[in-house]
């Protein structure tokens, strides 16, 4: 392995790129977009299409800035909650939503996407995008690995380990902690002690930068200077963006139980898409109709999605034995028989 | 269910049994502390610790951060000045995390010790599929924890088991993976019913009465086991059903002696075969009841392969008529 440990290079770096129109153009129409789609999505589990859906209502500056701030090779490791970053990196939104529609566990291709599929297990992908990192160190290439996670999932070990190895390796990691307040109901003041999350990169050694989750420009600016501080060999970044949970933890979740309703107003004046529309528009850089454009087209994808998601899924039982091994042992073979005949009985 | 409601003549599903099973417990005993992941004020993601908090205050039922191996870590220190911690793994495979704590440490200390430092620590687990969830929240892993030497495996199939089974678990020194088949979470029944009386752990019970053959299962398959039993009497076989209430200890009497008589079983659960619970089981009676048997103890169990997604569990859960056809196989 490269040995990045004993390179010159430390300390801070900025890309001398600025963010332009489009940038920020862009960055709107992927988060009006994430949010209807994410909306469907919410719907479509109420109707039982999904068995169920963690909304990122709220967090969309988040989740367009995560993907955008990524150039063409690098990855994603998404979580559960991630399903607009994973819109937005252009993966098609059926196949975004096939763990949670229930037909198989990841309904694309990670390396023709660059995206890990959605980690359920808390913060355990983490590691995973250090070895990715790793690997790219090792063949030379430039590829920046990016983790997203929660504020909750930061008090697993695996966190901890992630962090500290990447640290270790000068990995070009970016692990991005959308801090929404809230592990499901545990709010985040009970699940550390630290003032800002971004304060425990000091205790590895690394860069550590804090956000206003809220804010795209922010947001996107803070994640393009940590990726190419990474992709540069300065070594991995923890960006911790402080956000708000708007919706429940899911769709099976009754926030009454654990939080005001009225807490959320705060956040809510302080709504991502309201605020880079607000911007632009009073720049002068955003015409009605573009507005209206960007609307009929995220219907248009948000009824597009429905229609696909309401069609029943084939549910193939030879799917469950395919791929268990590439070489499977015999008592497999048998079950898979017994499973393929027992469906002609039925 | 409330705290003070006439248990007498309540009719209760089995999150509201093991709910009653802890207030029980910590009202008899301070020691007892009920601490995981959201089990405070929002009573656990299946409401089981719900109003704990409430009732007993903040020490004695607690949330903690999301660090499982910490939790069971934290939870073994906390014996050692006599506490005797109840803690929930949120999902089954959420649980995994803490396997370290748990095959080092929590199964090895009172040998380790030479009994002078017991570990008597209950964990909650949530298990098994049929929920229609989506992946890492259907795992079936009573086997690992049954290969591990020092810990109990309990898990209860009916309401009234919940409760006698987790108050018993509570007060016993041993640890106890305590695994709640989640899909039976929601059955009701009066409490107390009459087997909460009988039950007696580390002692499996004949739910049915068979001649022919004998089925021999636990947790989340013994109703489907009922209804095969059921469908083969309507053809005219008259089967039994032993639910074994514990993996550790397993009560080979029990299964032996219904054996005995019917000279055929089937051992019947979600997790896999291979390796697994019922390969046990079936060496274990087999060296016991070779003689007598009159036909090789078959396995219906869950296939070897990772936990499908809800469309396809149906083809991997044992169902009556997997279950029918291992019996049409041996009658
Ligand atoms: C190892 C592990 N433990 C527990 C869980 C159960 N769980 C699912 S989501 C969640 C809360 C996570 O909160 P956070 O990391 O803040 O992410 P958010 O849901 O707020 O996006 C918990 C405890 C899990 N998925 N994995
Ligand atoms: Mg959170």
């Amino acid at each position: 392995m490269n040995d990045r440990t004993e390179t010159t290079l430390d300390g801070y770096w900025t890309p001398p790129t600025a963010l332009t129109l489009v940038a920020l153009r862009n960055g709107l129409r992927a988060m009006i977009i994430g949010r209807r789609l994410d909306r469907q999505a919410s719907n479509l589990a109420k109707q039982g299409y999904l068995t169920v859906y963690p909304s990122s209502l709220g967090q969309e500056a988040c989740q367009v800035a995560a993907a955008q701030a990524l150039g063409p090779d690098d990855w994603l490791f998404p979580t559960y909650r991630d399903s607009v970053a994973m819109f937005t990196h252009r993966i098609d939104p059926v196949k975004v939503l096939t763990m949670l529609r229930g037909d198989w566990h990841c309904g694309f291709d990670p390396k023709a996407h660059r995206c890990a599929p959605h980690s359920t297990p808390l913060a355990t992908h983490c590691a995973h995008a250090v070895g990715l990192a790793m690997a790219s160190v090792k063949k030379g290439e430039k590829r920046v690995a990016m983790a997203l996670c929660g504020d909750g999932a930061t008090s697993e070990g695996d966190f901890h380990e992630a962090l500290n190895i990447a640290a270790v390796f000068k990995a070009p990691v970016v692990f991005f902690v959308q801090h929404n307040g809230y592990a499901i109901s545990t709010p985040s003041r009970r699940q550390f002690r630290a003032k800002s999350l971004a304060d425990k990169a000091i205790g590895y050694g690394i860069r550590g930068e804090k956000v206003d989750g809220n804010d795209f420009v922010a947001t996107i600016s803070v994640l393009r200077d940590a990726v190419e501080h990474a992709r540069n060999g300065f070594g991995p970044v923890l960006v911790e963006a402080r956000t708000y949970r708007v919706s429940p933890h899911t769709n099976a979740d009754d926030p009454d139980r654990y939080r005001n309703r009225s807490e959320a107003e705060p956040w809510l004046e302080h709504d991502p898409i309201a605020r880079l529309t607000e911007y632009l528009t009073a720049q002068g850089r955003l015409a009605r109709d573009t507005l209206r454009d960007i609307e009929d087209a995220a219907e248009e994808l948000a009824a597009d999605l429905r229609r696909r998601v309401m069609i029943p899924p084939e549910a193939d039982p030879a799917r469950l034995f395919a791929h268990v091994y590439a070489d499977p042992p015999p008592h497999l073979q048998e079950q898979r028989i017994a499973v393929l005949s027992e469906e002609y009985v039925a | 269910m409330n705290a003070g409601a006439d248990i007498a003549t309540t009719t209760v599903t089995m999150v509201d049994a093991l709910n009653l099973a802890l207030r029980d417990s910590m009202t008899e005993d301070e020691n007892v502390v009920v601490f995981g992941e959201d089990v405070g004020v929002l009573g656990g993601v299946f409401r089981v610790t719900s109003g704990l908090t409430e009732t007993f205050g903040k020490d004695r039922c607690f949330d903690m951060p999301i660090a499982e191996a910490g939790i069971m870590g934290v939870a073994i220190g906390m014996t050692a000045l006599g506490l005797r911690p109840v803690v929930e793994m949120q999902f089954d495979a959420f649980g995994y995390p803490a396997m370290e704590q748990m095959f080092s440490h929590l199964a090895k200390l009172r040998n380790r010790t030479e009994g002078r430092w017991p570990v008597p620590i209950v964990v909650r687990v949530p298990y098994g599929g049929g929920i229609g969830a989506v992946e890492h929240h259907s795992d079936s892993s009573e086997a690992y924890f049954a290969q591990t030497p020092g810990l109990k495996v309990y898990t209860p199939a009916t309401v009234g088991d919940a409760y006698t089974l987790l108050r018993e678990a509570i007060a016993q020194d041993d640890p106890v993976i305590f695994f709640e088949p989640k899909r039976l979470y929601w059955e009701k029944a009066e409490l107390p019913v009459p087997e909460a009386a009988e039950a007696v752990p580390g002692r499996a019970v004949i739910r049915r009465e068979g001649e022919d053959a004998t089925l021999i299962t636990y947790g989340p398959s013994l109703s489907v086991c009922l209804a095969a039993a059921k469908a083969a009497a309507a053809e005219g076989y008259d089967v039994g059903v032993i639910d074994l209430r514990s993996v550790v200890p397993f009560d080979e009497g029990t299964a032996a002696d219904a054996l005995a008589r019917t000279g055929r079983g089937i051992v019947v659960h979600e997790s896999a075969g291979y390796c697994g619970v019922g390969a046990e089981i079936t060496a274990r009676l087999t060296e016991l009841c070779f003689d007598i048997l009159e036909a090789p103890i078959q396995r219906v169990t869950g296939r070897d392969i990772p936990y499908p997604p809800p469309h396809l569990e149906h083809h991997h859960l044992p169902s009556v008529s997997r279950i029918l056809d291992a019996l049409a196989d041996i009658l």
